[in-house]
C-alpha cells in the first residue's frame, strides 16, 4: 500500500516489521538521512574507530510542542546529542535514531520533522548512521518521541570535566541565554504570546573545535539546557566543590527575553537554552578564548559573567546590577508563574 | 528593557542607599514591615538588604496570598480536584502547597485529579467552553489584586449561561490583616510600613488613614521595582526623622488616592463580607474576608460542593504562623533549609517565590552561612 504524505496517518502496522514497516523506513528514513553506513542496509553500523579518547551520549526527546519558531523536535534531537558530545571536548562523529510513534500521527508532520532532522544532521556533517522505529497504540504516547546517540573522539590534548573548575577560573557563556524556553512558551498552549524570539537550538561542535585549539588547558564545558544557567553552575559548583560569583551586569540576554520573563515572573538564568554552551578556563586563557569565540559566527555575544571562587558551602551567588548580592539556587520543581 | 530599566538603575541605587545611610540618625531603630509578598521577592532578588544601614531592619509581613491561606483551604481544594467531575484550575503558586499528610494540588493531579495551571480567570473561563461535561472550579485567592478578575469571570460566565463554571472564593482583605498586627499582644515593634503596591492600586491610599492616625504610623505605599522600594524606604526614614506619621504614596506613576473605583464596584457586586476567615498565622479574623453573594450562589463552589470547612493545625515544628506576622525571620524556624526546603516544603512560606522563607532560601541564605562563620 502506497504512503499517503498529505492526510496519511502512522498505523500499527507501520511499526509490525512487515512490508509497510519496510515502506515507511525505505520511503522516509533510508531516502532522508542517506550516508554510505546507513545504507548497508544493516541493524548496526560498522566503522573504524580512531586512534585516542572516545565520548558517547544518548538523549530522549519528548518535547511539546513539536515545532516551536526556530525549530522542531527533529532538529533539536541532532543538536542536543552532537552538543552532549562536543560538550566532552570532543569531535562527534556518528549519530543514532530511535523513533517512537503513536498511532495516529499525522504522516506530513512526520515527514516534516525527519526532513529536519536530516538538514540538521548534514549541516553538522555528523550522519546518522542506525535507527529504529517503533509503533505504540493511540494514547501510549505523545505523537512521537525521538531518541539518539552520539560518539566522537576526544581532541588530542583536551580533558575537560564537571568537576575540574578551580578558584580563580574564568566563566564564559557563548551567547544570550533563555531564548529556547522563552520560544517554547510563546507557543505553549494556553500560553501564546506574540514574540520574535526564536529557538537558539543549533550544533555548537564547530565553535568547540575552535575554543579547543585556542584554549586547549580549558577545564569545563557544559550546554546548559534544561534548568538554564542557574542549574548547571550549581551542578558545576557541587562536582568542583567550589562556589562561583556571577556578574548580572555582564548575563548576555535579549531585551525580549528579559520582557517576557518579566512578564511571566521567569528568571531567564533558569530558563532552557539548546544553542549555548559555559565554558570555565583558567584566568590566562580568559581573554583569548574569549576573542576566539566572538570572533566565530556561533559565539558573537560570547560573555566573561563570573568566576569560580572557594566556598565550602559550594554556593552560586550572583552581584546584583545595584551592587547587592543573592543566591542563585538550583530550582525547586518547575519553574511555576506567579500570581501576581 | 523600557520601563524596567529605569527601575533597576544600580548607580542610582547606591546614590539612594547613600542618602539613606546618611539620613538615619544614629540611636534610631528603624524597623519598616515590607508588607506585600511582591515587595519580600523584590528585596531579596535584588539584595536590596546589602545596601541598607543596619539600624534599617526589614521585616517581611503577611502579603504574600499563598502563605497566609491556611491548611483547611488548601484541603479543600485537594478535595475537590480530586472528584472526577470536577477540573480545577489554579494559579502556579498553590500547586506545591501542602495540605494535610504532606498532600498537595501537585500530588492530585500526579494520582490522576484534574488541576490546570492558568495565568488568568479568562483561561478558566475557556476550560469551562471547552469541557461541557466538568464542572471547572477557579481556585480565586490572593488580595484585592486578585479579586477583581475573579469577580468578573464570574460575572461574564453568569451572562454566558456557562453554568459548569464556579468560584472556589479564598479572597482576602489587607486591612485586617494590617489591623490584626498592629493590635497582636506579641506585635513586633514597627517604625514604618512599605504599604502594598498593587492593593492600593485597587482600594486607594485613603484605607490606610486610620493606621497611620491611630497607631502613629508612618505608611508608604511603594512599587515593586528596587529603586520605588529605596525611596519609599528613604521617605519612611524622613518621616520618623521629622515625627510625621502619614500615608505617603511612592508609587504615584500607577497609584491614584482614590483607587479604582470601577474595580471596587465590580467587587461589590459579586462579594460580600464573610463573617470570620481563618488566616494562616492569625487564627480565624472577623470581616477579613469574601465570599461570593447569595444572588450568585450557583457559581459558588462552596455553596454546590457542600465544602464543610475544617482547620488543621499547622506542622508542630512550622514557623510559618510567625513569620507571617513579622515575629521570626526565617532564619530563625528551626526546620528551615533542614526538614522545609523549597523542594519538600513544609510550611506555605517556603512554596511561593513571595514567601519570605522561599525568598530568603532562593536568594539571601548564603549570609547566614557568612554570619555563621563570622562568628
Amino acid at each position: 500500500m502506497k504512503l499517503d504524505w498529505v492526510s496519511g496517518r502512522v498505523e500499527l502496522t507501520h511499526g509490525g516489521g512487515g512490508r509497510a514497516m519496510a515502506r515507511l523506513v525505505d520511503e522516509l528514513f533510508k531516502s532522508a538521512f542517506s550516508n554510505p553506513l546507513l545504507d548497508a542496509g544493516n541493524d548496526q553500523a560498522t566503522f573504524t574507530v580512531p586512534a585516542g579518547r572516545m565520548v558517547m551520549t544518548t538523549d530522549g526527546y519528548v518535547i511539546h510542542p513539536l515545532f516551536f519558531p526556530g525549530g522542531d523536535i527533529g532538529s533539536l534531537a541532532v543538536h542536543g546529542t552532537v552538543n552532549d558530545v562536543a560538550m566532552g571536548g570532543a569531535r562527534p562523529l556518528y549519530l543514532s535514531a530511535g523513533f517512537i510513534l503513536e498511532e495516529g500521527f499525522p504522516l506530513a508532520d512526520l515527514k516534516r520533522i525527519v526532513t529536519s532532522m536530516a538538514a540538521a544532521s548534514a549541516e553538522a556533517g555528523v550522519p546518522i548512521v542506525t535507527g529504529d522505529t517503533k509503533v505504540v497504540e493511540r494514547g501510549k504516547a505523545d505523537g512521537v518521541f525521538i531518541t539518539t546517540a552520539g560518539v566522537g573522539v576526544v581532541y588530542d590534548g583536551v580533558e575537560v570535566s564537571s568537576d575540574r573548575a578551580r578558584p580563580g577560573d574564568v566563566i564564559i557563556v557563548s551567547g544570550t541565554i533563555g531564548d529556547h524556553g522563552v520560544a517554547i512558551l510563546s507557543v505553549r498552549e494556553g500560553l501564546e504570546f506574540d514574540s520574535e524570539i526564536r529557538s537558539d537550538s543549533m550544533a555548537l561542535h564547530r565553535l568547540v573545535e575552535t575554543m579547543v585549539q585556542v584554549a586547549p588547558g580549558l577545564r569545563v564545558l557544559r550546554d546548559p539546557t534544561r534548568g538554564g544557567v542557574a542549574a548547571t553552575l550549581n551542578e558545576l559548583a557541587q562536582a568542583s566543590a567550589v562556589g562561583m560569583e556571577l556578574d548580572e551586569a555582564a548575563l548576555p540576554i535579549r531585551p525580549q527575553v528579559r520582557g517576557a520573563c518579566e512578564l511571566l515572573g521567569l528568571d531567564p538564568l533558569y530558563v532552557a537554552n539548546e544553542g549555548k554552551l559555559l565554558c570555565i578556563c583558567p584566568p590566562e586563557d580568559a581573554d583569548r578564548l574569549l576573542a576566539a569565540m566572538r570572533a566565530h559566527p556561533q559565539g558573537q555575544d560570547a560573555a566573561i559573567i563570573g568566576q569560580v571562587v572557594a566556598d565550602d558551602h559550594r554556593f552560586v551567588t550572583m552581584a546584583t546590577s545595584f551592587g547587592g548580592r543573592r543566591v542563585v539556587d538550583w530550582l525547586a520543581g518547575e519553574q511555576l508563574p506567579r500570581i501576581c | 528593557m523600557k520601563y524596567v530599566d529605569e527601575y533597576r538603575d544600580g548607580a542610582k541605587a547606591r546614590e539612594i542607599a547613600a542618602v539613606i545611610g546618611a539620613e538615619v540618625q544614629p540611636g534610631r531603630r528603624y524597623n519598616i514591615m515590607d508588607f506585600c509578598g511582591g515587595h519580600t521577592h523584590s528585596i531579596a532578588r535584588f539584595g536590596l538588604e546589602d545596601l541598607l544601614p543596619p539600624s534599617v531592619r526589614l521585616i517581611h509581613g503577611p502579603g504574600c496570598p499563598v502563605c497566609v491561606l491556611p491548611t483547611g483551604r488548601i484541603d479543600s481544594a485537594i478535595e475537590l480536584a480530586r472528584r472526577p467531575d470536577v477540573i480545577l484550575c489554579s494559579y502556579g503558586d498553590m500547586l506545591r502547597v501542602p495540605g494535610s499528610g504532606r498532600d498537595s494540588l501537585l500530588k492530585a493531579k500526579a494520582d490522576g485529579a484534574s488541576v490546570r495551571i492558568v495565568y488568568s480567570t479568562l483561561d478558566a473561563l475557556k476550560v469551562a467552553r471547552q469541557n461541557p461535561d466538568k464542572t471547572v472550579v477557579f481556585f480565586a485567592i490572593g488580595f484585592e489584586t486578585t479579586t477583581p478578575p475573579s469577580a468578573l469571570a464570574l460575572l461574564q460566565a453568569h451572562a454566558e449561561g456557562l453554568e459548569n463554571f464556579a468560584l472556589f472564593c479564598n479572597h482576602v482583605m489587607t486591612p485586617p490583616a494590617m489591623r490584626a498586627i498592629l493590635t497582636s499582644e506579641e506585635r513586633v515593634p514597627l517604625e514604618g510600613v512599605i504599604g502594598p503596591g498593587h492593593v492600593s492600586v485597587i482600594t486607594g491610599s485613603q484605607v490606610y488613614q486610620p493606621f497611620a492616625e491611630q497607631w502613629q504610623l508612618p505608611i508608604v505605599i511603594s512599587g515593586f521595582e528596587p529603586l520605588d522600594l529605596l525611596q519609599a524606604i528613604l521617605m519612611l526614614v524622613r518621616q520618623v526623622n521629622n515625627g510625621r506619621a502619614e500615608v505617603e504614596n511612592q508609587y504615584a506613576r500607577a497609584l491614584q488616592q482614590d483607587g479604582n473605583p470601577k474595580a471596587r464596584q465590580v467587587i461589590e457586586q459579586v462579594f460580600t463580607l464573610r463573617p470570620s476567615f481563618e488566616w494562616r498565622g492569625f487564627g480565624a479574623l472577623p470581616d477579613s474576608a469574601l465570599s461570593i453573594r447569595p444572588e450568585f450562589a450557583a457559581f459558588d463552589a462552596e455553596a454546590r460542593f457542600a465544602l464543610p470547612y475544617r482547620s488543621v493545625p499547622d506542622h508542630k515544628a512550622c514557623a510559618c504562623a510567625e513569620i507571617v506576622r513579622g515575629l521570626k525571620r526565617p532564619q530563625d524556624c528551626r526546620i528551615f533549609g533542614t526538614a522545609c526546603t523549597p523542594d519538600h516544603p513544609v510550611g506555605s512560606c517556603m512554596v511561593s517565590s513571595e514567601g519570605a522563607c522561599a525568598a530568603h532560601w532562593a536568594y539571601g541564605r548564603f549570609r547566614d552561612q557568612q554570619q555563621g562563620a563570622a562568628q
